[in-house]
């Protein structure tokens, strides 16, 4: 126990500090964490609100692609897009992104938009079938059926985009592959503790873990409180 | 008046199985029409084949004057809408739920409000605009949704046991406004309905439907009055055990 409260003064002393280095591994987390959960969050809820309010063939086959993929091990994400990239075996190698904080958007952007896909299709199933019914008689089109259902099912797609937040900023196996870990430009809180860790530094990688958690929990409280002021908007 | 509705040699069919066979059946435009008829007697899947939320296994059907396609396209279904017994509302303030069919159509924010108010003032939810809806009690929530679906006076209202489960006083006003449809907007209505003292007091014609078939259609005071088939008389009068 005295080793965690040990760990917690370490953790605290190191948020004081001003670090410029703590600070911009912090911010670069964040940032690439928000940016692919943003990206993931405008690709996945309309895919995820057609295919749960739609029928057609290859619907169930797709599903299961999708859940499998919501459960994607992210170094082998991270693999994929690593080779996508490399200067030698990727389409994209000759943009340069191999190691860059774009790289790490990308990874993510794959990672979580099958979350937010899945869950989705989820939210909106869980809609009344009566509602849907409802402004079709009502002479809602397409665009405006979706559209409600979404607004409908709102508070389960909030949380599908929270879930992928959180899988994000807990992600290490996928930026580091493509990221690299590089001081100054791509080493973000997990790499980070990862490298300590690898160190032997354990106080240092506990410190940062427990800064990483607060971050979290500041963001995920941001993002829940958004979510249910937004439900209760007339 | 003419027919809003002509139905010929219509079968429906779930699974191989025959829920509803008519051969004829036209109903008056400007009028109030009283589905009456058992459980499973094919009078709601009527209902949603007539608004194209169900097709129908084949026959043909004429939508004032236009055979209706299978999937009837936007502009034939804006013409109508529907009440369900379930009270249905979406999870926004009462003000938007009434003014939802009214943004679909793109109708002016002005005019909107205009009408969101008359129609409020009403059905007495003129206070409760900006609650949320969901909060509603189950008798307010119906006249919502039934105000709803006539805010933007549609040639045809279409309504599934729109009072079933409600206490009188709410009985009282989802009928008021069955009328104030029928009368002030012209609307043709066509309502199902389990109680018979609804369906004479509200309905012009009444068709009685048993197992998927017309067993019976005609005016209101003629079938309630002196019905021509035993089997109607039986079901007014209570006797038919289903």
């Amino acid at each position: 126990m005295e080793y965690f409260i040990e760990a917690f003064n370490k953790a605290l002393e190191l948020m004081l500090s001003c670090d410029s280095e703590l600070y911009g591994i912090i911010f670069l987390s964040i940032r690439i964490s928000v940016i692919a959960s943003l990206i993931s969050t405008i690709i996945g809820i309309p895919f995820g609100a057609i295919i749960g309010l739609n029928r057609f063939r290859g619907r169930a086959p797709l599903i299961n692609l999708i859940n499998t993929f919501m459960g994607m091990p992210p170094v082998v994400i991270g693999l994929v897009v690593y080779i996508l990239l490399s200067n030698q075996l990727g389409l994209l190698g000759p943009l340069r992104l191999l190691f860059t904080p774009t790289a790490m958007i990308i990874a993510q952007v794959l990672l979580a938009t099958p979350i937010v896909i899945g869950l989705t299709i989820v939210a909106v199933q869980g809609v009344d079938p009566l509602v849907k019914k409802t402004a079709v008689s009502l002479g809602a089109n397409g665009y405006q059926l979706l559209w409600l259902v979404i607004k409908e099912a709102r508070y389960a797609i909030g949380a599908a985009v929270i879930t992928a937040f959180g899988r994000l900023t807990a992600e290490v196996g996928a930026v580091m592959m493509v990221g690299g870990n590089v001081r100054f430009q791509t080493r973000v809180m997990t790499t980070s503790i990862a490298l300590h860790k690898g160190m032997g530094e354990f106080q240092i990688a506990l410190a940062l873990g427990m800064i990483l958690i607060v971050i979290s929990l500041l963001i995920n409280s941001a993002l829940d409180m958004l979510r249910r002021g937004r439900g209760m908007d007339h | 008046m003419g027919q809003i509705f002509s139905i010929e040699n219509l079968v429906k069919e779930y699974e191989g199985k025959r829920v509803l066979k008519i051969e004829e059946l036209k109903l008056e435009a400007g009028k109030i029409t009283g589905i009456i008829g058992p459980s499973g007697a094919g009078k709601s899947t009527l209902l949603y084949i007539l608004n194209g939320l169900e097709t129908p296994t084949i026959g043909k059907i004429v939508f004032d004057g236009k055979e209706l396609e299978n999937e009837p396209g936007i502009e034939t279904r804006r013409q109508m809408s529907m009440v369900f017994q379930k009270p249905i509302v979406f999870n926004t303030s009462v003000y938007d739920n009434m003014a939802y069919s009214l943004k679909l159509r793109g109708v002016p924010k002005g005019e909107i409000q205009n009408r969101v108010l008359e129609i409020a003032r009403f059905i007495g939810l003129e206070d409760k605009l900006g609650q949320k809806a969901r909060t509603l009690s189950g008798g307010e929530a119906q006249r919502l949704s039934l105000a709803r679906a006539i805010i933007y006076k549609p040639k045809v209202l279409l309504l599934d046991e729109p009072t079933a489960n409600l206490d009188p006083a709410n009985v009282a006003m989802i009928e008021k406004l069955i009328l104030h449809a029928k009368n002030e907007y012209k609307t043709s209505i066509v309502i199902v309905t389990h109680n018979m003292y609804q369906a004479k007091r509200l309905s012009d014609n009444v068709v009685f439907l048993l197992n998927g078939d017309i067993v019976e259609s005609g005016e209101s005071a003629q079938v309630f009055g002196n019905p021509r088939d035993i089997r109607t008389q039986d079901f007014i009068e209570g006797k038919m055990i289903y």
